[in-house]
């Protein structure tokens, strides 16, 4: 008995227990209350089900809340990945053209636009730690312009394309019966998981967070570093916006990735990830993804209507900042101590 | 004249911050029209004795009377209003406002409202001219030299009806001439029967302009003396302490295998300097000696380690480097050349305190490895505790936090990660700040130890006694200058506080 | 010359100077460019960016930033066309519940950010997303206005010159500006914020009261982002979840263009309106040039911004290496007075 209180204690102390837990509180409500919630099934040679569902629409949120993990880990913010996302998609479908056969290389398309992606992180990175804009500042211009740019590429129509393989990223390859998605996610996952885990990219990314100026003096190179992080992030929504325009095999410049940046911060809050930088652990934010892809499902699942989203994640956002402040704390501690000393005055 | 008689009373003043005793039933006592110089080194208590006079933090135990009267400022503002009034080192005033602005601030006149602005200038240009201050008082504040910026706090301070006036280092960005204006305005004001505390490191100004001295050494009070009375020599010995000496024999030992590998030059330094910190310097780092910058706070030693380091770019002179021409620019080309920088702010340059000690312990290898030439899990471990069992770090585990270690325990993390880099030269600056006596030791030892094995150290230190105890040489640093430098046979501390005083 | 670019309005002359430059522009390209309704309709078309412009100017002069305006906005035109329109409330009451609204909004997004130490961007994203969902969720449909007084207000053409005109929104526009004006540089209130803004620290112990005066702010500024809001609905006449969506970008623009630093302390109200104004022109050059898309004037200000906020960085570079110079000389002085 002593020993299972102990295992239990000690689990709770983990980093992914509480997102484990609540993922797993999520899905056991939706089991419960949802029919069919738990049934794949195989039809046509893939597998259906609300599961899969979950996952293959987080694939492209879980991508993006790994890089925002990266940024938000050095104290900073990102709120223009919806418009690389849109940017990214309008490269693709425009050089790829509205034929069943492409105007561009496949593969020369994606290059393109994840390139193209990458720069705009790199752009948001020369302002944040070169210029020392404000992160928020900084990713608002590009927020706001992208879209005009993304407009620009696509000559503010919303453009489509047959080419095939191109649906296969949101989609299903051939032959496989699970979501290709699923492995654009493994494979971005566990590229950017080793980079950060095999090199020393993780352990710099967490002490520039928590301080700067000392890591400065023990030799790291805080700039570089905070805007490497950028442009992995500018990536990052590259590729999502790669998935998000082939899930409706077109590129809607004023939709695509539309709110995404708040689905991304909020995965890294829900994670359990400090808001103000230092450790962080991509692990949860992935995890924080699915719970709000999750919940999304459940939601609409239960008649909610998808506008009261955004209302809701706004404030869990705002509660979860609320538990990490330090403000919060002190003032806690301050009603706790008047409160204990009313209550000795008057036993005095 | 009432000199006898006290406008300002401490009695057993106590403070104590985690881990720290930062005063220990100090008294204190201020006359009317004088003007009391307090004087002691790093972490001697001088300024949380002002912080707790002036209402920034709470005392633990003792009393404060004004005029008699029992007081507890419970802000800066509440003293301000009591008649209290603090000019700061770093002009805590807004510099993006003008001069009448400032002086002004937060008490505007107004009418209906409305500021009035033609009365603000009008007071302020007639609170200025008391001080036979003639500038500007619509311009900004900020285009005004330090020097000015000084005054205005002072008579914003003094414009408060204050009855006692607080000095805090106010003459640190003032050059000769300025200094002296300030001096016939505090003399000014000690006519009319002001009590003022005036902080400073500067020794001479101290006995230019001040009645009395009180000095402070960890915490606890040493004394009180009529400045005229107190020689400048011993007044450095004062407040640099002769405490009893725990390692007298240590340091000759040492010097006998120092000696040996004596001659050869691991750094030197040709007119380098930094514009706005330390003035162009000559300096010669011989491998495997102890070398001490001493100098009082602010003199510029922590500024001339810097430079060593690479925070500062040096931008005249030239550096070498095991005579090799060096570009330090910044802290890894420093550190890629064997040197490595315990800095004086242990909290915001030193630790990452949310980073475990393990991490600690590696990051400034990590560094000079470069992001790709990861250090394995099971090499970092080894490195962590061969480091925790060197230096004997108490904490519960390499992977605790270091935030929630002991002062004394972080420094030696931050000593650990710069071991670990295996470095031909390690300065120190200030390692034994707020530590106990203890670590003290053991930290000392370790230095020697280090220079015995072939390592150059730069150390700093505000305590005399253990500058002599571990340094083979001394430089010595005033107003930004290296002024001299002391070897091995005429290192007594008569003749470093001499340097140090200025005194020939 | 030397003094002009040493001057504290240096950020303001090139912006002034821009705008004319712009405005010849388009004088000489375009016919009917050239006439004072095409310059008075800059403030009709921009009166609600005037106003938000002018809040969002008292939150970077404090230090702080605010994203949510242009959710502020859309939500309060989408309130009012609701309220009015499906709900048949009493118009003034409206205008009055939409300023109680926009007071709180800011007053809890003040509080957040002072007494719980959140960061100010989190906390205004978190507003930015919430008054948008709000919007979306009163509907997602357009609320068209058709309210006697609204529509009344909308047409109401006050003639100033001949047949030039401007809208009752821009007499708002100017009232709202000059009271922040006012506010800023003739109250204590309006001191203590841009002493705050350039020293938190000093202006603390200088005894100022920073906690109320940064919650005051984000309180007036939420005031009026909802007149500014009000002054769009007159304009627009209709609420949609759309509205103004990247429009915190404009008024932060407007701010910055018009020589407010974005770390706190320096610029001027009266600036701000010249921001909003290159906007205008920019946008009407682009009206006026006809094939482009009007997604030029959201680039265009886009690189506005980022070249001022390069031109702002170079300043204070300048500044802080010439201070340090100075302190040097003062230095050397110093030794030679004590060698002689």
């Amino acid at each position: 008995m002593q020993n299972l209180v102990t295992v239990i204690k000690n689990l709770t102390k983990k980093r992914l227990f509480w997102p484990i837990v609540a993922l797993l509180a999520v899905l056991i409500f939706d089991s419960i209350f949802i029919d069919g919630f738990l049934t794949i099934e195989l039809k046509n040679g893939n597998l259906y089900g609300r599961i899969i569902d979950i996952i293959n629409r987080s694939s492209s949120l879980i991508i993006i809340t790994i890089g925002m993990t990266l940024v938000i880990a050095t104290g900073g913010i990102d709120i223009s990945v919806g418009s690389v996302v849109a940017i990214s998609g309008a490269i693709t479908v425009q050089l790829l053209g509205s034929g069943i056969a492409p105007n561009t290389p496949f593969l020369l398309c994606i290059i393109a636009s994840l390139a193209a992606a990458a720069l705009l992180g790199c752009w948001n990175g020369f302002l944040v730690s070169r210029i020392g804009v404000q992160a928020v500042v900084a990713t608002l211009i590009l927020n706001v312009a992208g879209r005009g740019i993304a407009q620009l590429v696509t000559n503010g129509q919303i453009p489509t394309t047959q080419y095939k393989p191109f649906s296969y990223l949101a989609g299903f390859l051939p032959h496989l019966p699970i979501p290709f998605s699923i492995f654009i996610v493994a494979v971005v996952l566990t590229a950017i998981v080793l980079f950060v885990k095999k090199t020393a990219f993780g352990l710099f990314v967490e002490s520039v967070g928590v301080n700067s100026k000392a890591s400065r003096f023990a030799g790291l190179k805080a700039q570089r570093i905070v805007f490497a992080t950028y442009a992995i992030c500018g990536l990052c929504a590259g590729i999502a916006g790669l998935m998000i325009s082939s899930m409706i095999k077109a590129a809607d410049s004023n939709n695509a990735g539309l709110l995404i940046e708040m689905d991304a911060i909020l995965a890294v809050a829900i994670g359990g990830n400090p808001m103000s930088g230092g450790k962080f652990s991509i692990a949860a934010s992935v995890i924080g993804a699915l719970i709000i892809q999750s919940l999304t499902t459940t939601l609409y699942a239960m008649g909610v209507s998808p506008e009261v989203l955004p209302v809701v994640k706004a404030i869990v956002v705002v509660i979860i900042c609320l538990f990490q402040s330090e403000g919060t704390h002190k003032m806690i501690l301050k009603v706790l101590s008047t409160h204990r000393r009313l209550k000795y005055e008057k036993t005095v | 004249m009432a000199n006898n008689e006290a406008v300002l009373k401490m009695n057993g003043v106590s403070k104590t911050f985690p881990g720290v005793k930062a005063l220990k039933s100090v008294d204190f006592k201020l006359r009317a029209g004088e003007i009391h110089a307090l004087m002691g080194e790093n972490g001697a208590g001088k300024s949380t004795l002002i912080k707790v006079l002036t209402g920034v933090e709470e005392l633990d135990s003792g009393e404060i009377y004004l005029g008699g009267e029992k007081i507890l400022a419970k802000s800066t503002q509440q003293a301000q209003e009591l008649g209290i009034s603090t000019v700061y080192q770093e002009v805590n005033l807004c510099p993006n406002l003008t001069v009448a602005e400032n002086f002004y601030i937060g008490r505007e006149p107004t009418r209906y409202g409305k500021i009035n602005w033609k009365e603000i200038n009008r007071r302020a240009e007639q609170a200025l001219a008391k001080l036979d201050l003639k500038i500007d008082v619509r311009q900004k504040l900020e285009n005004y030299s330090v020097a000015i910026q000084q005054m205005v706090a002072i008579a914003r301070a003094i414009d408060y009806k204050a009855r006692v006036l607080i000095l805090d280092e106010p003459t640190s960005s003032l050059d000769k001439n300025e200094v002296e204006k300030l001096f016939i305005i505090m003399k000014k004001l000690r006519s009319e029967g002001m009590g003022i505390i005036f902080v400073t490191h500067f020794l001479d100004q101290v006995y230019e302009v001040s009645d009395r001295i009180t000095v402070l050494r960890n915490g606890e009070l040493v004394g009180e003396y009529e400045a005229e009375s107190l020689p400048k020599i011993q007044l450095v010995a004062k407040m640099i302490g002769k405490d009893l000496d725990i390692l007298s024999n240590l340091k000759k030992d040492a010097n006998k295998e120092q000696n040996t590998n004596d001659n050869d030059t691991f750094m030197s330094f040709n007119g380098v300097g930094h514009t706005g910190t330390i003035e162009p310097f000559d300096l010669e780092i011989r491998k495997g000696e102890v070398l001490g910058l001493a100098g009082l706070l602010g003199s510029g030693r922590s500024e001339l380690a810097r430079v060593i380091f690479g925070i500062d770019k040096a931008d005249s002179g030239e550096i070498r480097v095991n005579d090799e021409r060096a570009n330090i620019a910044s802290p890894i080309d420093a550190i890629k050349r064997g040197i490595a920088l315990c800095p004086e702010n242990r909290k915001t340059e030193g630790i990452i305190g949310e980073l475990s000690v393990r991490e600690n312990i590696i990051l400034a290898l990590q560094a000079r490895n470069g992001i790709g030439k990861t250090i394995s899990r099971k090499e970092q471990e080894r490195i962590a505790d061969e480091y925790i069992k060197l230096l004997n770090i108490k904490t519960s585990g390499k992977e605790q936090l270091v935030k929630n270690l002991s002062g004394g325990n972080q420094q030696k993390v931050i000593l650990a990660r710069w071991l670990a880099t295996n470095p031909d030269l390690l300065i120190l600056d200030e390692p034994t700040r707020g530590i106990d006596v203890g670590t003290k030791t053991e930290i000392q030892k370790l230095i020697i130890q280090f220079a015995e094995r072939g390592m150059s150290v730069v150390f700093i230190s505000s305590e005399m006694d253990e500058s002599l105890r571990c340094c083979s040489r001394m430089a010595i640093l005033r107003d930004g200058r290296k002024v001299a430098e002391i070897c091995e046979d005429e290192l007594t501390d008569r003749n470093v506080m001499k340097s140090i005083a200025g005194e020939d | 010359m030397k003094k002009l670019f040493n001057s504290k309005f240096l950020s303001l002359y090139i912006t002034i100077f821009l705008f004319f430059v712009l405005f010849s522009i388009g004088s000489v390209l375009y016919t009917g460019f050239f006439s004072l309704q095409t310059f008075l309709n800059l403030f009709i078309d921009n009166a609600f960016l005037i106003i938000s412009a002018s809040g969002m100017t008292m939150v970077l002069l404090i230090g702080g930033i605010d994203i949510s305006v242009g959710s502020v906005i859309a939500l309060t035109c989408m309130l009012s066309a609701y309220l009015l329109e499906l709900k048949g409330f009493n118009p003034v009451l409206v205008m009055a519940l939409m300023i109680l609204m926009g007071a709180g909004f800011g007053l809890i997004q003040g509080c957040l950010i002072h007494f719980f130490r959140i960061q100010p961007f989190i906390v205004t994203l978190a507003g930015l997303f919430f008054a948008r969902g709000m919007t979306a969720v009163i509907s997602t449909d357009t609320i068209n206005i058709k309210n006697k007084l609204y529509t009344d207000i909308s047409n109401y053409r006050i003639y100033l010159y001949d047949k030039s005109f401007i809208s009752i929104g821009v007499v708002i526009a100017l009232i709202v500006i000059s009271i922040t004006i006012y506010i800023a540089h003739y109250t204590r209130f309006g001191r203590s914020v841009y002493a705050i803004g350039g020293n938190e620290q000093s202006a603390r112990l200088m005894g100022l009261p920073v906690g109320r005066t940064k919650v005051l702010v984000y309180t007036y500024s939420g005031v009026c982002y909802a007149i500014a809001g009000i002054v769009f609905s007159f304009y627009m006449l209709s609420g949609y979840t759309l509205h103004q969506q990247g429009g915190e970008m404009d008024a932060i623009a407007s701010a910055v263009i018009g020589g407010t630093s974005l770390t706190g302390g320096v610029g001027y109200v009266f600036g701000t309106l010249f921001g909003v104004l290159i906007q205008g022109v920019i946008q009407t050059l682009i009206m006026f040039q006809g094939t482009l898309s009007s997604w030029w004037t959201r680039i265009a200000v886009a690189l506005l911004l980022c070249m001022f906020i390069m031109i702002q960085r170079l300043l204070t570079i300048r500044k802080d290496t010439g201070r340090k110079a100075k302190i040097n000389t003062g230095k050397k002085a110093k030794q030679l007075k004590v060698k002689a």
